[in-house]
This record gives C-alpha cells, sequence and structure tokens, in this order.
C-alpha cells in the first residue's frame, strides 16, 4: 500500500536571463530555499531528483545528482538526473512521490532546472530538437516550433476557429504573470501585439511561444511517516501523479489533434486522487505555444472540441472564473526553462493551495492540477494535489 | 551543429530514405514509415518492408523561418506532412514551391534531394523531398 506523499517546502529562482548564475547557482538557489521553506535539516533528505533536458548539450555538464549534491552540501544523498524533454521536471516529480510513496525514502526532495542563456538562439533550437526523432524528423529541418505549428495549422482547419482567439491565450497569461514576482514578463500584453509579432513558423508568431530563459524551481517531499515525527499545519497532499506517453511523432499519430498520452495521465493521476476535472479549482497547463494550451482545455472537458478559446475569450481561466488557469503567468509568461517547468507549475500550485498567491489568490483553492508536456505532447506528466486541514 | 553527424549513421538509413521504404504492419495493416520491427499502432513484431507510392498530398504545414544551426541560411522552407497514397504519413521538406504556394490537400510527388551538409569535410546528406505533383 503506498503511503501517503505531502510537499512540506517549495522554493524557486525568478525565471529570467540569469547571466551572473550558473546552471548549479539555480539548482542549489531554489533547493536551499525550498529546504528552508519546509524547515527540515537538508541531512533528513534522503534522495534528490535532479530535472533537467539539457545541460549536456548547452553547458557539456551532466551527472547532475552529484554535482547539485555536492554544491548544496548534500553529497552522500542517492541522487540523479531524470530526462524527459520538457517533461522532465514532472517526470522527476513523479520519481520523487514513487520514492515517498514506497515508504523507501520518507523525505525527498526534487529540483527542475534549465540554464539556456549561455546557448546562441539557433543552438538552443537544435538542443530542444534533441527530444525528437533525430533519423526521421530533425533531419528534415523541422524545429519544435514548426512541429507545434503543424498542430496548430490542423486545429484552425479543422474547427474553423480564427488564430486571433487561440492566440488571446497568450493574453491572459501575461495579464496573470503581472502580479507573479518570479515571472520572466511581468508586463501585459495586447492581442494586437501578439498578432503582429514575428513570424516562427507559419502560423505560430514569436508571442505565441514560450520564452527561453533560466531558472530552477524545487520541492521538499515527505510521506505520512516523517510527518508523524514532524507535524505541521498547512499541508498540501500529491494526491495523484502519472507520467504516459504518446507515439513521440506527430505526423505518426492517428489523430494529431487528440493528446492521448495526456488523456491516459490525466486520468490515472485523476483516478488515484479520487477526483473528476470538475473539481479542480487550480490548472496549470503546458501551454509552450498558445495551441496547447487551449488542446488541453478541451481534452480535460472543459470546453467542447474547436471550443476551448471561449473560456479565454470570456476571463474563465482568470482566478473566480469557470477554470482558474496559468494563475502565475504559464509557460508563456512565467517562463519556461524547460527541466524547471513542471515544477514550477506545482511551485504556483502550492502557492494557491496555501494562499500564498496574492493578488491572483483563487479563493478556497482546495484542488490543483498540473500538467507537464515533452515534446508535442510525447511525455506527459499529470499531478494532482489537495489542500488537507 | 550537426547532431547525429556519423558516416554510419548515414549509411545505415540510406535504403530507407532514398527509396521511400516503409512497413505494413500484417496484424492491423498499418502503413508506416520509415520501416522497423514493431508496429508503433498495435506492437506486431515483424513489420513487413514495402516501398511506398510517390505521390500524396499535403495535410499540414508549416515554413521554418527560425531554423536549427544546421540550416541556418537555407530559411524560409516548408516542412509538411504528406500522406501518401496507401495511407503512409511522412514529415519532410517541400521543394521547389514558395510558403505562399503551398496550401493543404496540395497533391505532391517525391523528388531525390540535398537535404545538409554535416561540416566541411563531412558527409552530404540526401532524402526525400517533395514538389507539386507535375
Amino acid at each position: 500500500m503506498a503511503k501517503r506523499v505531502f510537499v512540506i517546502g517549495a522554493g524557486a529562482t525568478k525565471v529570467g536571463e540569469h547571466w551572473d548564475k550558473s546552471l548549479r547557482d539555480l539548482a542549489v538557489e531554489a533547493l536551499l530555499a525550498a529546504v528552508k521553506d519546509a524547515g527540515v535539516d537538508k541531512r533528513e533528505i534522503k534522495a534528490l531528483y535532479v530535472g533537467n533536458m539539457m545541460s549536456g548539450e548547452l553547458q557539456g555538464q551532466e551527472h547532475l545528482g552529484a554535482l547539485v549534491a555536492t554544491w548544496a552540501g548534500m553529497a552522500g544523498v542517492a541522487a540523479f538526473k531524470v530526462e524527459a524533454a520538457c517533461a522532465s521536471g514532472g517526470a522527476a516529480l513523479h520519481q520523487a512521490y514513487l520514492a515517498a510513496a514506497s515508504g523507501l525514502y520518507d523525505c525527498v526532495a526534487v529540483v527542475g532546472v534549465e540554464k539556456m542563456t549561455d546557448a546562441l538562439p539557433n543552438d538552443v533550437t537544435s538542443a530542444l530538437l534533441t527530444a525528437e526523432d533525430q533519423e526521421y524528423v530533425v533531419f528534415t529541418g523541422a524545429t519544435f516550433v514548426g512541429l507545434n505549428a503543424l498542430v496548430y495549422r490542423m486545429y484552425l482547419t479543422k474547427y474553423g476557429v480564427k488564430q486571433e482567439d487561440v492566440a488571446r491565450f497568450a493574453v491572459h497569461c501575461h495579464k496573470m504573470a503581472v502580479n507573479n514576482p518570479y515571472a520572466q514578463f511581468r508586463r501585459e500584453v495586447t492581442l494586437e501585439e501578439v498578432m503582429s509579432s514575428p513570424l516562427i513558423a507559419d502560423p505560430i508568431r514569436l508571442l505565441e511561444c514560450a520564452p527561453v530563459g533560466d531558472g530552477a524551481a524545487a520541492l521538499v517531499l515527505c510521506n505520512e511517516d516523517f510527518l508523524r515525527r514532524n507535524p505541521r499545519d498547512v499541508l498540501v497532499e500529491v494526491t495523484g501523479s502519472a507520467v504516459a506517453t504518446d507515439i513521440l511523432s506527430v505526423h505518426e499519430r492517428r489523430d494529431p489533434l487528440v493528446m492521448e498520452g495526456f488523456r491516459k495521465a490525466a486520468e490515472v493521476a485523476m483516478k488515484r486522487a479520487g477526483i473528476e476535472a470538475k473539481d479542480v479549482d487550480v490548472l496549470e497547463v503546458h501551454d509552450a505555444f498558445t495551441v496547447l494550451g487551449v488542446l488541453t482545455l478541451e481534452a480535460l472537458g472543459y470546453a467542447p472540441p474547436g471550443r476551448g478559446w471561449q473560456l479565454v475569450a470570456e476571463g474563465g481561466l482568470e482566478p473566480g472564473g469557470e477554470i482558474p488557469t496559468n494563475t502565475m503567468g504559464g509557460l508563456k509568461a512565467r517562463g519556461h526553462p524547460v527541466g524547471g517547468t513542471g515544477i514550477y507549475q506545482v511551485f504556483d500550485i502550492v502557492k494557491q493551495l496555501r494562499g500564498e498567491a496574492g493578488p491572483n489568490q483563487v479563493e478556497g483553492a482546495e484542488v490543483g492540477l498540473a500538467q507537464n508536456l515533452g515534446g508535442v505532447a510525447g511525455t506527459v506528466a499529470v499531478h494532482v494535489l489537495r489542500r488537507v486541514r | 551543429m550537426v547532431w547525429a553527424e556519423s558516416a554510419p549513421r548515414v549509411w545505415r538509413e540510406k535504403v530507407k530514405k532514398y527509396r521511400l521504404l516503409g512497413g505494413k504492419c500484417p496484424s492491423c495493416g498499418s502503413l508506416v514509415y520509415p520501416h522497423r520491427q514493431v508496429c508503433p499502432y498495435c506492437g506486431h513484431e515483424g513489420l513487413q518492408p514495402v516501398e511506398l507510392p510517390r505521390r500524396g498530398r499535403i495535410v499540414s504545414y508549416t515554413a521554418i523561418r527560425h531554423p536549427p544551426s544546421d540550416f541556418v541560411g537555407k530559411e524560409p522552407y516548408v516542412v509538411a506532412i504528406v500522406e501518401l497514397d496507401g495511407g503512409a504519413r511522412v514529415l519532410a521538406q517541400l521543394t521547389d514551391a514558395k510558403p505562399e504556394e503551398v496550401k493543404e490537400g496540395l497533391e505532391v510527388e517525391a523528388v531525390f534531394r540535398k537535404y545538409r551538409e554535416q561540416s566541411p569535410n563531412g558527409i552530404i546528406e540526401y532524402g526525400i523531398k517533395f514538389r507539386p505533383a507535375q
């Protein structure tokens, strides 16, 4: 029988262009912030999982488990890197969850980190493409923006939706990020600005894409055994944790518009948590591109296929709306330091469930769900969290 | 920066890439490109190699305007999902057409073209691109 698992500490760096900080600086800063927030001695942490995608390509640095453990003064801890493209953070959290739930380790930590601004933009594009099939997809000169653009065009055509309606997702995220001190872009953008920004891969425009940035976020988890010895008042429980895959490349999927991996991961995580989509109070979706945000809303049933954009247009994603989504800015405006993203999402949900989300607080938020995608949803990590009194 | 810079790799893939060699699943009937041992849809082991039709139509397309490092200087170029006659889907570049001339449903045919040069001393990689059907 799996043990109950709780988030007892959360920490993060601001997302941004941290010219003065290295990959290890960012990871250590977030990790120690999470440990401090948890109020535990870091020597009580028995395992450390580092979510990261591109350190090998961008820093020439692997072996992040021992590296981060050493620089955080935790050498000796069981530690290794977990990689699943942009879902590296969510996959690392899944590992941390399994470790604590198993009872083998009663207190563990996870840190998601990416340092992207050391490399030139075309080299970042190439490094991101290591998540795709090198031999038959990357070979064609396709980029990740391009692969999402193929899906986007199919979506617009199939449902007769206007691009402006999907692009509005970016406007929503920027509006939310204004009140998030950790966000990369704390300013609003207009729909006109989004639609007149340069084309990156038709039809996707620059301001429909999550930015390149540096950042790290960390969580300390413990199980019920640890909690009995170290009781505390405010608690967030990880009630569901699931990872699923889909056929890697979109052109090979039966229907590129169906996020099968997401459907599976969400189904498993929600079943374990004993909830349905309608029970979710705060939602974090992986809006690396606007169309992914809209597709997710539809896949979870918040809107019929082809109608997810209406929720955005009607303010349904804002605190107090039908399904408050990306309330701290999402990938688009909080930022998307790739391996960090899955942890930032849960960090943002933990803030909401603890009532620490500031002006964007969702009143009475009890249940949160985070969806973290790797590749074009080739890997999907879903986490369900609940406030426990 | 070419990530898969390797002479043995180019040699190993030559039949699949130069001849559009796909696989047919005897169990579920699916056609996939490239050929492989295991059906990605039903898990059946033992796909049969089959040379795929060289004509098809565009399912979706994009114009790459910010390329990866090994395609810098070639932009903009069109990458499309092409559904070949018979149903196999291939991701490939389009050639002999400007981005504004491409549309969904466009009939295309396979041609043999250069894709990239690995490095000044490296291999020049060729493969199938598609052009508007003539």
